[in-house]
């Protein structure tokens, strides 16, 4: 029943962040704002996971073809499918769930226990609005973060196929060329907007309705990243099944 | 004005505020006292609209707050300021960042003319080198001048305090206390605070409400609390020597 009445009231959240939008002129910088904490602060952090995941990839993909009648080429390809299909769009979002998830329940828990949420309401400020909504707008250019995990991670594959001594340049690239359906791609960039609506109101919900102090903002975080991280591995299973299945 | 008339509210089967009945004039400082757990933050946040009461009904000039609706509720909110215990300012905006808010929200004022009004408010509290500053980087006394400036920045009917005084020492504690005095007089404002602290009862009481176990206890001003048989009243505003003391001298020089 908890459960429940917990989904009944993040429903209701969603729709009051589309209800009374806050001005045009403060909207536009808290956006840009979050576009700079959101997106461009975890650039970092996806770039360096996704070319070590890459590589990875490559690697332990080629130390299990011992057999010799399997083509090198099978290292480019598989590198390829894995981050197009898996890595860049699901992996990316786990990461993404603990750290943007995270700064988001704190810092709207941190607004609640010292009542600036109350300060909004009592001027007559959609809070949610004001706070969420410019999240879901920022969390909107996730793809663009998707096709950058992406490049890297074939790039990251790349470079230890190759020297790693696993795979010659051509038959790696061969390989990424094979058999390559476009809507792979599609369907990754809808799962990764899927995903960042997800990881922009999951935590805003359990910072926004979370009681007490301090050390509940910790736990809140801490919840909020366990709950994103099951909506996305839930989501992930649903859409593969609808769009792949 | 603002008329209260038999305001309940419970909290899952228990019941906060058992029917207050009460009337806050314009002009005047209103004060709410009471213990720990006698319900008077609960009453502020319904006098707010932040808690739905569960019957009675609060009047702002006459008309039923559950009356109005969704776009009068939105403006009569834009006429009430409020200052929250722990100030409540946005740690992201600077102190002039914090007082313009209001103005950028809700008015169609320039920058110029919003400038202009933030510096006047905030030399209305006596904060002018503090424009530029976080309110990570001023004192609590500080913050709670910001909070004041924000709150009136909008000239608004309506302030509400809560316990504005906590956590300040008693010089600075006297000076918020005679500001919201002062600022309550010059723009005629209905002002509501909510307080624990005797001084301020003292000081700036024009009209006390005392709550004990979310009921209203004993009402009157400053000058009645000396004379009041009220057991409850005697307890709690008397509970120290000084103010025991004050009282003797007050009666004896009354005799």
């Amino acid at each position: 029943m908890n459960y429940l009445s917990s989904i009944g009231s993040y429903a209701i959240m969603v729709r009051e962040v589309f209800k009374k939008p806050t001005k045009w002129r403060i909207m536009r910088s808290l956006i840009l704002k979050e576009i700079d904490e959101l997106i461009y602060g975890s650039m970092g952090i996806i770039i360096f996971i996704s070319f070590f995941i890459g590589g990875v990839v490559a690697i332990q993909t080629a130390l299990n073809i011992s057999n010799p009648l399997i083509p090198r080429n099978l290292i480019g390809f598989a590198t390829r499918q894995s981050v197009i299909l898996e890595f860049a769009p699901t992996f990316t979002s786990i990461i993404m769930a603990g750290k943007v998830g995270s700064y988001i329940t704190s810092s709207i828990g941190t607004m609640r226990v010292t009542e600036q949420i109350d300060a909004l309401e009592v001027m007559g400020v959609n809070s949610l609005n004001f706070l969420v909504f410019p999240k879901i707008v920022a969390m909107m250019l996730y793809p663009f973060v998707v096709a950058i995990a992406m490049y890297v991670g074939i790039f990251g594959g790349w470079i230890a196929g190759v020297f790693g001594g696993f795979s010659s340049s051509a038959d790696f690239v061969e390989g990424l060329q094979l058999d390559f359906i476009p809507f792979h791609v599609t369907y990754s960039f809808i799962k990764s907007i899927v995903f960042a609506f997800i990881i922009a109101t999951v935590p805003s919900y359990h910072g926004y309705y979370m009681k007490g102090g301090a050390l509940e903002v910790g736990k809140a975080a801490t919840v909020s990243f366990v709950w994103t991280s099951v909506v996305i591995i839930i989501l992930n299973y649903v859409l593969t099944q609808l769009m792949l299945g | 004005m603002i008329e209260v008339i038999d305001l309940k509210k419970s909290f899952n089967g228990t019941e906060v505020l058992k029917g207050i009945s009460t009337v806050f004039e314009k002009g005047k400082t209103n004060l709410i006292i009471g213990q720990s757990g006698s319900g008077k933050t609960v009453f502020m946040k319904c006098l707010l609209g932040l808690i739905t009461p569960s019957s009675g009904s609060i009047r702002y000039e006459g008309r039923d707050y559950a009356e109005f609706s969704l776009e009068e509720k939105r403006d009569l909110r834009q006429e009430m300021g409020m200052v929250f215990q722990g100030s409540a300012l946005f740690d992201s905006k600077t102190v002039e960042g914090n007082v313009m808010f209001p103005l950028e929200m809700f008015t169609k004022q320039s920058q110029e003319e919003m400038q202009e009004r933030v510096d006047f408010v905030l030399k209305r509290v006596n904060l002018v080198d503090a424009h530029t500053k976080y309110p990570a980087e001023i004192s609590g006394g500080m913050q709670k001048r910001v909070a004041i400036a924000r709150a009136i920045v909008m000239k608004p009917k309506y302030l509400f305090c809560d316990e504005p005084n906590s956590g300040l020492d008693p010089k600075t504690a006297i000076l918020i206390d005679n500001l919201i005095q002062e600022i309550t007089e010059e723009y005629q404002i209905t002002t509501v605070v909510n307080t624990h602290d005797m001084n301020s009862v003292m000081e700036i009481g024009e009209k006390i409400v005392f709550l004990k176990d979310g009921l209203k206890e004993w009402e009157g001003s400053s000058k009645d609390i000396f004379k009041t048989d009220n057991k409850a009243v005697s307890n709690f505003v008397y509970s120290s020597e000084l103010f025991k003391k004050v009282r003797q001298m007050y009666l004896e020089e009354r005799a």
